[in-house]
């Protein structure tokens, strides 16, 4: 004897995001830890050694925050105006941060006075690095100069004026102590080489380069300026590799994973996007509430840290393993769970007498009404709330299979004033689905023929009927305008295709669209 | 043309079992009923069909166990006889020769010898009018009874043989003909007539379509076809009869049956629910629901234990008193048409069609049995007349039979057409097909033709699907998309269109390197390796109806038949057209393992078939008259082992058979002189002995001698040998109670010896008699012996018996054996 078949729900194909191997990753961090700072946060920079503390510039403070503390651990304030770029030595000792005074200072961290001052720059000092020897300080200012620096002597080794705008960004190479680059608004690159007096390369981004970035490897370099992101390979010469234009708003900040694979970049339009860094596409993406003006990630992806506008730095810790294991753990210890399982193990002794109990089938409610063909009873639960507005694919399941059973009229019919705007309200967000529509026309169609006696009895029913109907215009509207541009399209695959295969008519993959157009089509009617 | 005397059409599996109610015997052991032209009696425990009973000419329209011996069964037939059978041994007794065709047979305990039939009512066949006539059986002792002593009882009855049904020990006959119900008191000689009005109010259709008659008491159950069901008493009287009406059932009654005892009534129609009703409490039903289709009979076994339905797609349910379906017997379940085309699945080897409504069949053709269904559409089905369901309409094998594609689709009035193609993969493990893709709405309109890439080297299954929109699509199976647990699944890879016209049929050559897809009067040819249109061919002015490409040495060429008669072959080397011929072929097809083709040709109401090679003139095997009517489906099933037939003319049915189905849905075969021979052969060896209780540890035993059976040397023989279990030392052992006997371990070696039939030679023949004379001696010493050697002689009063099989050695050393343990068991007790 055949057991009762379930109604088949179709499942549609989720639209979105598909769940890659990245998502997974990047999607693994917890809630963030949000701080309020005093003004825009314009760096942030992680320590080389542990505990990884890390350094935020804001306003006239430079806060050093502990890996999981949420009050600073250290701050300095003996700034007169704006700090800028506050970068840690390789030994994590040091900390040094131009200002917009143009004084350069270098803390001790562990100490709160400024250990040497560096003056010479005559306007605000924005980009601040140490070479890689450890002696030596790299500026760069809106003077249009950049400067090299001896820290114990507090002198200047080398000044190179060879940019004429602002500069605003640069990196000094981790592997050699003499080369460092700089970026400015004058849309330009340059690699400067300590031994000599002049730039040894020159490259144009094409627009105010904000942030430069050096692969560890410090063959390939990375800029920002604009909306672009541009990637360079130093070894050939400066020659640009790719460029990224993923971001609508200017692109302040580059920061690379620490596995090298992902390339990060922050933008004023409140977005940080996650590339891959074999084919430079973008493989996941963080929204932000405000627009991004620095983006540090910690050791081993531990957290990311985001500067913004409106002055608060947002933390986001990956979740332990644990923890990420947690749900799962969760629905283990349901009691529920444990009962179901109960003697599923057990496996049966050789003199036992197994009773078989058949096994009884477990059936949705809306089946359970079909089953005893209670057709106004099975769509009134396939129409309640939840279903209706969580998962209107089992309501046009449940609609199609009663249509089937050519028992949809019966359904529909003898339904008051508040079933019959249930049914309305449904139809009113779903009919013009393209997935829905051809169950859900036929269905509006045999409402109208119910229920045409009893319009104007209710005031309720009636508004709702005129919505479907402004809907419906609409829906044809879009119809029409489609169907121009496919005529559009048409022509324009027709001109394409080469002269001697006029007669032959080939269009891959282009009926897809025409069916849905056709499907939409049939709702307008 | 040359006439084959020795290739015949033959019916070959396949027949209906559902036409007329099934018998069960006595004992419900077995269950009998009419199929075809024979009788089949099935056992009702392990479903196995045990004999067939043949002998008649004409359909079988009845069958009636004798009401005065209840191993003997009456069977009445189209042919104008009714036979009388031994279904336990499956022996004609007698045939009555009645005259005229017989539509239903019934009997009753209480009239000795006389046994009633439906004929038609004048002598000419074609009449509607049937009348009930009694008949008395002649006694005697020939095998063939002229039984010319008819007396007609009742005139216009029904010709269904549910409509009439004696009466409380046969004191009364009832009959029911449209509106009227007819009862008919054989001692009062006196019937009475009631009549129901045309139609009730609500629209309900009084017609009577069923009778039953309660067993001990005075009523009268009729069914009808507005599915009530109207109880009848008093009906000796012609004014005060009464009735009651019970009402469940929503379309026709079609079955009615009392139990033995009288305490339930049962009904049952379309619904496919068995519904059992308390005899004077109505208002209590039990139902037994989803019986899978339409119940056509019911019946009931003698004792009242088990419950047997017919059903509308050739099954027969065995049921165990309302509560449990024990047994499903399952014939090749066949519709008004075929909507697929018959396929074999290249993995089982079996018949593949439509089958229940949304459903494919496995039908094994050698076992004549149906494998299993497979659930295309997965919804659940409403037994509903005049509602549109999901039909299964197209479906296709790859080569290696791992996939299988269906499609599904539905017509609504003014709605619009529901397609569905579906994508089955065999999955190993459960040895059934798995869905692996459904691609809802794959076009826009009818889907014409299906067929897959049958290139078996290929890395990539192709399937290419042409449909009325004027496109054919090209599916593929696509990697995994994701990194997800997903498997493969089908997605389009080519939409293909020539002119805007209506693609009608496709097929790939047979190294998948071509596919030719017919546009009305356009043949094109495509290359699915890069999608180029490599040529047309056409032979205007009318639509091709069938292609088909030639097979292993006749690859070269591409036939096909046109609307306007013609049989058309192209070389595809040159791209021209070697030869053509006029002839209205209704079907051609192609035989995988040959280069064989087969033509039905529809001329003149009847078919003909030519089997021909495409590369030869000369038809290889032709023959008129097939059959009448247009054959549309046929199919070549590849044999199990190939036939060696050295005569030209039936050398094309080495490789495989060919099936067709006729337009009257029975399925018809080819067969040669040798093989027929060798069928007989076989199916006089199959016939099983029932005396023993169908165990697994028998059905062992059967397989075992069926072997021996099958061995050349002994399968020449006619006789059947003697089996080992009729061994009288045998069966005393296995009826000696177990503690009494020695350790297992000690009997087993030779009980399973002597299960093992040895070749029985001269030799121990001719030694047979000085070995018993010895034996007397011997047998006072053996008495006290442990040990014994196993050259001694035998005792000669078993040896007698004995069957050849066992030797006489064994026979003696399990008699010793018995010997000794009792005179070792009493010693135990005394001490």
């Amino acid at each position: 004897m055949a057991s009762f078949k379930p109604t088949k729900v179709q499942v549609y194909p989720k639209l979105g995001e598909k769940v890659t191997q990245d998502t997974l990753y990047w999607k693994n961090y917890k809630a963030p830890v949000q701080i309020k700072e005093f003004g825009a946060i314009t760096n942030i920079d992680f320590s080389p050694v542990a505990p990884h503390n890390f350094a935020v510039t804001a306003f006239t403070r430079i806060h050093i925050y502990g890996p999981f503390s949420q009050e600073p651990v250290k701050t300095f304030t003996r700034f007169k105006d704006t700090a800028y770029c506050g970068r840690f030595r390789s030994d994590g000792q040091l900390l040094v941060a131009g200002c917009e005074d143009s004084v350069v200072r270098l803390f001790d961290v562990s100490g709160k006075v400024a250990l040497r001052m560096f003056k010479g720059h005559t306007k605000a000092v924005h980009i601040t690095d140490f070479t890689s020897d450890r002696y030596q300080i790299l500026t760069g200012s809106d003077d249009y100069t950049c400067r090299l620096w001896d820290i114990p002597n507090a002198t200047e080794l080398n000044t190179y004026q060879e940019h004429t705008d602002y500069i605003r960004c640069g990196v000094t190479s981790k592997l050699n102590r003499d080369l460092f680059i700089t970026g400015s608004y004058d849309h330009t690159l340059k690699l400067f080489d300590a031994r000599a007096d002049k730039s040894v390369m020159t490259m144009d981004h094409g627009q105010p380069v904000e942030s430069l970035l050096l692969y560890p490897s410090e063959g390939l370099l990375v800029s920002a300026g604009g909306r672009h992101v541009k990637v360079w390979d130093l070894l050939k010469g400066g020659q640009p590799l790719v460029s990224l234009k993923n971001h609508h708003k200017t692109v302040t900040c580059l920061c690379l994973s620490s596995s090298g694979h992902r390339l990060l970049s922050a933008s004023l339009d409140r977005h940080v996007k996650v590339y891959n860094t074999t084919n430079y596409k973008v493989v996941h993406n963080f929204d932000y509430a405000a627009s991004i003006l620095s983006l540090a990630l910690a050791p081993d992806d531990e957290s990311i840290v985001v500067g913004m506008t409106n002055s608060i730095l947002s933390i986001k810790h990956r979740k332990s393993l644990d923890e990420s294991k947690e749900i799962s753990g969760q629905q283990r210890r349901q009691p529920s769970y444990r009962v179901f399982v109960k003697g599923k193990n057990y496996v049966p002794k050789q003199d036992d007498y197994l009773v078989s109990k058949p096994v009884k089938q477990h059936l949705a409610k809306y089946d359970k009404q079909l089953k005893k063909f209670n057709v106004s009873k099975a769509l009134d639960t396939a129409l309640e709330t939840w279903t209706r507005l969580r998962k209107p694919e089992i309501t046009v399941a449940v609609i199609k299979e009663l249509d089937r059973r050519g028992t949809l009229k019966n359904a529909l019919a003898g339904r008051d004033e508040q079933g019959l705007a249930r049914l309305l309200n449904f139809l009113i967000g779903n009919v013009v689905d393209p997935r829905f529509a051809p169950v859900l026309v036929t269905a509006a169609e045999m409402i109208l023929d119910i229920y045409q006696s009893v319009i104007g009895q209710s005031s309720v029913v009636d508004r709702q009927l005129l919505r479907l109907q402004e809907l419906l215009e609409r829906e044809i509207d879009y119809q029409q305008d489609l169907l121009e541009v496919l005529g559009m399209l048409d022509t324009m695959f027709a001109s394409s295709l080469p002269r001697k295969e006029v007669n032959l008519h080939l269009s891959k993959r282009k009926t897809e669209s025409i069916n849905s157009d056709r499907e939409e089509d049939a709702v307008g009617q | 043309m040359v006439e084959h005397g020795d290739i015949r059409v033959v019916h070959r599996g396949g027949s209906k079992i559902n036409f007329r109610e099934p018998v069960i015997t006595h004992d419900s052991r077995y269950l009998l009923c009419a199929s075809g032209e024979c009788v089949k009696v099935f056992s009702t425990s392990t479903e196995e069909c045990i004999h067939d009973l043949r002998g008649h000419t004409g359909l079988v329209t009845g069958v009636l166990l004798k009401p005065s011996n209840h191993l003997q069964v009456y069977s009445c037939s189209a042919d104008g006889t009714v036979r009388l059978w031994d279904y336990t041994d499956g022996i004609l007794i007698k045939t009555y020769v009645i005259g005229c065709p017989v539509y239903s047979i019934c009997a009753s305990a209480n009239h000795e010898g006389v046994i009633f039939i439906v004929t038609p009512m004048l002598s000419d066949k074609r009449s509607d009018l049937f009348q009930l006539v009694a008949v008395d059986l002649p006694q005697s002792g020939d095998q063939l009874v002229e039984a010319r002593e008819l007396s007609a009882v009742l005139s216009d009855v029904s010709s269904n043989p549910a409509a009439i049904v004696f009466g409380r020990g046969g004191e009364y006959i009832a009959s029911a003909n449209g509106l009227h119900l007819e009862v008919y008191f054989f001692k009062k000689q006196k019937s009475y007539r009631f009549s129901l009005k045309e139609d009730n109010k609500k629209g309900g259709k009084n017609t009577v379509t069923c009778v039953a008659c309660h067993p001990k008491d005075d009523c009268i159950a009729t069914g009808h076809e507005d599915g009530k069901i109207r109880l009848w008493r008093n009906f000796n009287h012609k004014k005060e009869y009464t009735y009651s009406t019970l009402h469940w059932h929503h379309s026709a009654v079609s079955s009615l049956c009392f139990t033995p005892e009288g305490t339930n009534l049962l009904s049952g129609g379309m619904e496919s629910v068995l519904v059992q009703w308390r005899y004077n409490q109505e208002s209590e039903r039990d139902f037994l629901p989803r019986l899978g289709s339409a119940i056509t009979h019911i019946t009931v076994s003698p004792d009242g234990a088990l419950f047997c339905t017919s059903h509308s797609d050739n099954k027969i349910t065995i049921i165990q008193s309302c509560v449990k379906v024990s047994a499903v017997i399952q014939g090749l379940v066949k519709g008004e048409s075929v909507r697929t085309d018959m396929m074999v699945d290249p993995r089982s080897k079996s018949l593949v069609l439509n089958g229940k409504p949304g459903h494919l069949q496995f039908y094994s053709l050698p076992r004549d049995k149906l494998l299993y269904n497979l659930d295309i559409v997965q919804q659940e089905y409403i037994h509903e007349s005049g509602l549109e369901q999901f039909e299964v309409v197209k479906a296709a094998f790859d080569a290696s039979g791992s996939w299988l594609a269906t499609v599904e689709e539905r017509k609504q009035k003014d709605a619009e057409l529901e397609l569905n193609l579906k994508l089955w993969a065999f999955d190993e493990q459960t040895q059934s097909f798995v869905l692996n893709t459904t691609i809802s709405a794959p076009h826009e309109a009818r889907i014409t033709a299906m067929c897959f890439c049958h290139a078996t080297d290929s890395q990539t299954t192709m399937l290419v699907s042409t449909s009325k929109d004027g496109h054919f699509k090209a599916w593929q199976l696509g990697a995994p998309a994701h990194t997800e647990d997903e498997g493969p699944s089908w997605s389009c890879d080519f939409v293909g269109a020539y002119h805007g016209l209506v693609p009608e049929c496709c097929c790939f050559s047979a190294d998948g390197s071509l596919l030719a897809v017919s546009f009305q009067e356009v043949v094109t040819v495509w290359s699915p390796a890069s999608w180029e249109l490599l040529t047309t061919l056409s032979q205007p002015p009318k639509a091709v109806r069938d292609l088909c490409f030639g097979r292993l040495s006749c690859s070269k060429y591409l036939l096909g038949t046109t609307a306007n008669n013609l049989l058309c072959c192209w070389n595809l080397l040159t791209c021209s057209l070697e030869w053509s011929t006029s002839m209205d072929i209704s079907l051609l097809l192609a035989d995988p393992l040959t280069e064989n083709m087969a033509a039905f040709c529809c001329q003149a109401g009847s078919t003909d078939l030519f089997v021909f090679k495409p590369s030869e003139p000369r038809p290889v095997f032709s023959q008129k008259a097939v059959c009448s009517g247009k054959v549309t489906r046929a199919v070549f099933a590849p044999r199990e082992e190939m036939l060696e037939s050295c005569e030209e003319s039936s050398q094309w049915l080495n490789h495989s058979q060919l099936y067709f189905l006729t337009p009257y849905m029975d399925l018809m075969t080819f067969t040669t002189k040798a093989e027929e021979d060798r069928l007989m052969a076989s199916s006089k060896q199959l016939v099983i002995d029932d005396s023993v209780a169908m165990t697994p540890f028998y059905l062992l035993l059967g397989k075992h001698r069926q072997q021996e059976d099958a061995d050349p040397l002994s399968g020449l023989s006619a006789e059947r040998r003697p089996l080992p279990q009729c061994s009288v030392a045998i069966k005393e052992l296995l009826q000696t109670p177990a503690h009494v006997l020695p350790s297992t371990s000690f009997l087993c070696s030779m009980f399973v010896q002597s299960l093992l039939i040895s070749v029985t030679n001269g030799r121990e023949e001719t030694k047979h008699v000085e070995e018993e004379m010895e034996s007397e001696k011997e047998e006072e010493d053996s008495e006290g012996e442990m040990e014994s050697s196993t050259q001694r002689p035998e005792q000669a009063s078993l040896g007698g018996q004995a069957a050849p099989a066992l030797t006489k050695a064994q026979l003696r050393e399990l008699k010793r054996v018995k010997k000794l343990d009792h005179s070792w068991f009493p010693g135990l007790l005394h001490s």
